[in-house]
């Protein structure tokens, strides 16, 4: 990798990793129990949820990167207190990054699992039920096995959409090299430089290869689901 | 020991009313068209639905009562439920599928109980084999087998036939059979299908519209005269040593029946069925005839249906209803007291 990238270009990828690893599974779980309540639950205010989720796909990134910056800045509100008592900064640390990211992509998660979930026969939860499966033995050994393919071809979409985060991560936790510099805020420094485009052109090559890679294992992963049922 | 069944439920037009008491051995049938209700009964019993008022109770174990607030939840219900598409799990292999009941089971069967359900039902070479590399009669097998070793109270099998063709269902009825005599648990089987009713069952509820239109023990309603599913005979006969004329004799109460060999022990029990359309009735004893089966038989009752007559004979403690034409009952005078003899023209056995 050193031979190919400069070592500025070499963290910043490693930081873009490491970002979206977080992010996407940090989100996980919530994803999941999103995914759960949309898909097995009818419940007051279904809709609305749905929209929640659906929210940071249409939202600015830069709206909300602003909106956690309100909220999270150390100055007031939730951010101070979380520093004050469990010593937890999100704003120009690495971590702010990964939230950001985490929740910029949390409905790709949501929508692949949930899919997996509804196209699973709902049947077969009570096959397990009349077996003496209670819900949480069900979810273990029958919804979440079958809902895997689902799970891996939603994370992978979420972190390729993770890695090309700019503006969410930018607005809220800045532009700090080896902290918060990922690869297409790496990308953007590359083409405020003069005589960066070499350096903007290979950071670009080597995004288009990282989210290929990805996409083409969320790809597989459907067809898996797909072909299970 | 029985299965209490006590329902009330309102679906906008149609209203489920039901009661009914299964015996807690043995095969019960639950026989209706489609859209009698029976679905929704085996679904309250098993905890999948629950109906306005009732109240269920497997061999005096309680798993409904509505009044008293009781509602046992599916899980602990140990309601050894078979849907009719068999419902395997798709990431399991048969192995798994098979045990998935048995580990969850308060009181798990022994590795030789185990291993004879497997034989039962010959699953042997199936245990490896993915649900998607099974044939529709497999399946079903298998859901068998693995509703089995969950060690439930009672076996409900809804429509385990239905979603079969004719073939697989020949290849499915021996091993239900089997399953009959072999199984201590009592058995409710649910069907539109007359014939493996017919096979199958010892007692039968039948349901319409909702309501339990009658129920009684098998043998009686099938040949009850008013019924409306009634058929030449239903025997369960005693299988005589071999003959050297290469035929079988079936022993029971009210003579003996001769079929093609039957292979088996003697003294083994075998169900015989006879189609009300293959008796003829004769006032004097037929000579010279091909038929082998001709019993003495006693007229206990005559129904004029149109162009055609239900007549229903007695041999010893058996009986059966012949169908034969209005003008031949009018001519032979049938009535009820007549001596008579019934010729049977076929015989259907099948050795479980």
């Amino acid at each position: 990798m050193q031979h190919y990238l400069t070592p500025d270009e070499t963290e910043a990828l490693l930081l873009s990793l490491r970002i979206s690893l977080v992010a996407v599974a940090g989100a996980l779980p919530f994803a999941l129990a999103a995914a759960l309540l949309l898909a097995r639950r009818r419940f007051y205010g279904r809709a609305l949820l749905d929209a929640i989720v659906h929210l940071p796909l249409v939202l600015p990134p830069v709206a909300i990167g602003f909106l956690l910056l309100l909220l999270l800045g150390t100055r007031a509100g939730l951010g101070a207190f979380l520093l004050t008592h469990f010593g937890i900064r999100f704003v120009f640390h690495w971590t702010g990054a990964a939230l950001a990211a985490g929740l910029i992509t949390f409905p790709f998660q949501v929508r692949a699992i949930r899919l997996a979930l509804e196209s699973a026969d709902a049947g077969l939860g009570e096959a397990a039920q009349s077996l003496g499966a209670g819900w949480f033995d069900r979810l273990v050994s029958i919804a979440l096995p079958l809902a895997l393919p689902g799970l891996i071809a939603g994370a992978s979409t979420a972190f390729a959409a993770s890695l090309g985060e700019f503006g969410a991560i930018i607005t809220f936790v800045s532009n700090i090299p080896g902290e918060t510099r990922t690869l297409p805020l790496a990308i953007y420094t590359a083409l405020q430089t003069p005589g960066g485009e070499a350096e903007a052109t290979r950071l670009s090559m080597l995004s288009i290869l990282l989210a290929l890679i990805f996409m083409s294992l969320a790809g597989w992963a459907t067809r898996r689901a797909r072909h299970e049922h | 020991m029985s299965i209490e069944v006590s329902l009330r439920h309102c679906f906008g037009a149609f209203a489920l009313e039901v009661d009914f008491i299964a015996p807690g051995a043995g095969v019960t049938a639950l026989f209706g068209p489609s859209g009698a209700g029976k679905t929704s009964i085996v679904h309250a019993i098993a905890g999948l639905w629950r109906a306005d008022t009732g109240r269920i109770a497997v061999n005096g174990r309680l798993l409904l009562d509505t009044k008293a607030g009781i509602a046992v939840k599916p899980q602990a219900r140990r309601i050894g439920l078979v849907f009719q598409e068999a419902r395997l799990f798709p990431h399991m292999r048969v192995e798994k599928n098979l045990l998935y009941g048995w580990r969850r089971a308060p009181q798990r069967a022994s590795a030789e109980e185990i291993a004879r359900v497997i034989a039962l039902l010959g699953l042997e070479n199936l245990l490896a084999r993915l649900p998607r590399h099974l044939s529709g009669g497999e399946k079903s097998r298998v859901a068998l087998g693995r509703a089995l070793l969950a060690a439930p109270d009672i076996l409900l099998l809804d429509e385990p036939l239905a979603a079969l063709d004719a073939a697989r269902r020949d290849e499915i009825l021996p091993y239900l059979e089997k399953l009959r005599d072999a199984a201590k648990v009592p058995i409710l089987y649910v069907s539109h299908a007359l014939d493996g009713v017919a096979r199958l069952a010892d007692h039968i509820v039948i349901l319409r519209g909702g309501r339990v239109e009658r129920e009684g023990a098998a043998r009686d309603l099938l040949t009850a005269l008013d019924s409306s599913i009634g058929m030449g005979a239903v025997i369960d006969a005693r299988l005589s040593p071999p003959r050297a004329d290469g035929l079988s004799e079936l022993l029971f109460d009210g003579g003996a029946l001769l079929v093609p060999r039957l292979d088996g022990a003697a003294g083994e029990t075998v169900r015989v069925r006879i189609a009300a359309q293959d008796i003829l009735i004769s006032r004097e004893e037929p000579r010279q005839i091909s038929a082998n089966n001709i019993l003495p038989a006693l007229v206990l009752g005559v129904r004029l249906d149109g162009d055609y007559a239900d007549v229903q004979l007695g041999c010893g403690a058996t009986r059966m209803l012949a169908r034969i034409t209005t003008v031949s009952a009018t001519r032979l005078e049938l009535a009820p007291g007549a001596q008579v003899f019934a010729i049977i023209k076929s015989v259907i056995a099948n050795r479980s």
